[in-house]
């Protein structure tokens, strides 16, 4: 390897990486932050109900609610099905 | 009426009250009655930044429960008239401060003083709390580092929920981002983040950027702000934010690598 190959070849930089896992992470975080306190309940409880019929991970159902406007949120659930399991 | 500015970050040992100094002592100088108050309860910092621990005799504590009134807890800047300490107490109780008890001394200060600088303890526990819940501005202390960017949006959260301002529904606190301990070395070879990577994650105004200097530790070990040494570069940037947050517009320095000469590049700059 030449020297310059060795330049050229240095690791994606930890700073851009640094940059997505906060991205992710503080949007996350507010999410749950401008939701109401009973969410995170909420979601283990729809977990345990999936859970009597099929065997699926914590991470594969997610809560979240989203205001769309004044009047109206949106509570979205998301489950994840692994495909041996439908 | 006094202006009440919070100097905050979640994290702690990322500047907050190095700023607090600075800023309060830039206020100050310019000719604004100034008060900085010490919020960090068990900690005691403020007094050896600003050079007067020799001089504590009462402390924030000591006012609220009415041992002393704030004339004999408040300490006098040699330097500049306008400016005052109130140092905090070294009283192991986190608890010592109430709300009723803080609100009171606040607006007491606020009939004389023009701005209430409070430096704010690191966490989000009932200290920190505090120091933010009066406020009406926010100095969101952060440095470029993952840990202490997702702990001052974490105070951000506080900020816009947990504060006199938002329980009122008042008009929220105005909210700074205070960039330090910033080395743009660093950030050109993608070891660092950015000052735009923090303002695009954070999303709120940037004030200032303090570089990552020497001059803050030799200011902290002779106890003068290290805004009054005004060759440094971080004096320097902490006089341009503190303009800033008087409302001036300020172009950013600092945020370059310098070009070293060649005499400074033998003899190290
Ligand atoms: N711009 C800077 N350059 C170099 N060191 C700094 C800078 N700002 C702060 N420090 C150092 O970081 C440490 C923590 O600072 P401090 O203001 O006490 O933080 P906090 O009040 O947030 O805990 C101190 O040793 C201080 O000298
Ligand atoms: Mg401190």
């Amino acid at each position: 390897m030449s020297l310059l190959d060795y330049f050229r070849s240095t690791k994606k930089n930890t700073a851009s990486t640094a940059k997505e896992r906060l991205q992710i992470i503080v949007a996350h975080e507010r999410n749950r932050r401008n939701s109401p306190d009973y969410l995170p309940q909420l979601e283990r409880d729809i977990l345990a109900v999936i859970r009597k019929y099929v065997d699926i991970a914590d991470d594969q159902v997610s809560v979240s609610l989203e205001k769309s406007s004044d009047q109206l949120s949106v509570l979205e659930l998301n489950v994840t099905f692994p495909d041996d399991k439908k | 009426m006094a202006k009440i500015i919070v100097v905050t970050s979640g994290k702690g040992g990322v500047g907050k009250t190095t700023s607090s100094a600075a800023i309060g002592t830039g206020i100050a100088m310019r000719g604004f009655k100034t008060v900085i108050i010490d919020f960090d309860i068990g900690l005691r910092n403020l007094d050896l930044i600003m050079g007067c621990e020799r001089r504590v005799v009462y402390d924030f504590v000591n006012v609220i429960n009415g041992e002393a009134n704030l004339k004999q807890a408040m300490i006098k800047d040699k330097r500049i008239d306008t400016l005052f300490i109130l140092p905090a107490s070294q009283t192991r109780d986190k608890d010592a401060l109430s709300k009723e008890g803080v609100e009171r001394i606040l607006n007491e200060l606020a009939q004389e003083f023009d701005y209430i600088i409070c430096d704010s303890p690191a966490g989000i526990e009932s200290g920190a709390m505090m120091a933010l819940y009066f406020a009406d501005e926010a100095v969101v202390v952060t440095n470029p580092e993952v840990s202490s960017v997702r702990d001052s949006d974490r105070i951000l959260g506080m900020l816009s929920s947990k504060s006199r301002r938002a329980e009122q529904g008042l008009p929220g606190i105005k909210e700074h981002l205070l960039l330090t301990r910033y080395n743009p070395e660093r950030v050109i070879k993608g070891e660092m983040l950015s000052v735009e990577d923090v303002g695009e994650i954070l999303a709120i105004k940037l004030l200032g950027v303090i570089p990552e200097s020497q001059a803050v530790l030799n200011a902290s070990n002779s106890g003068t702000p290290v805004i009054l040494d005004e060759d440094s570069d971080a004096g320097q940037a902490y006089l341009d934010t503190v303009a800033r947050l008087l409302g001036e517009e300020v172009p950013f320095r600092f945020l370059n690598v310098e070009k070293k000469g060649l005499l400074k590049r033998i003899f190290g700059g």
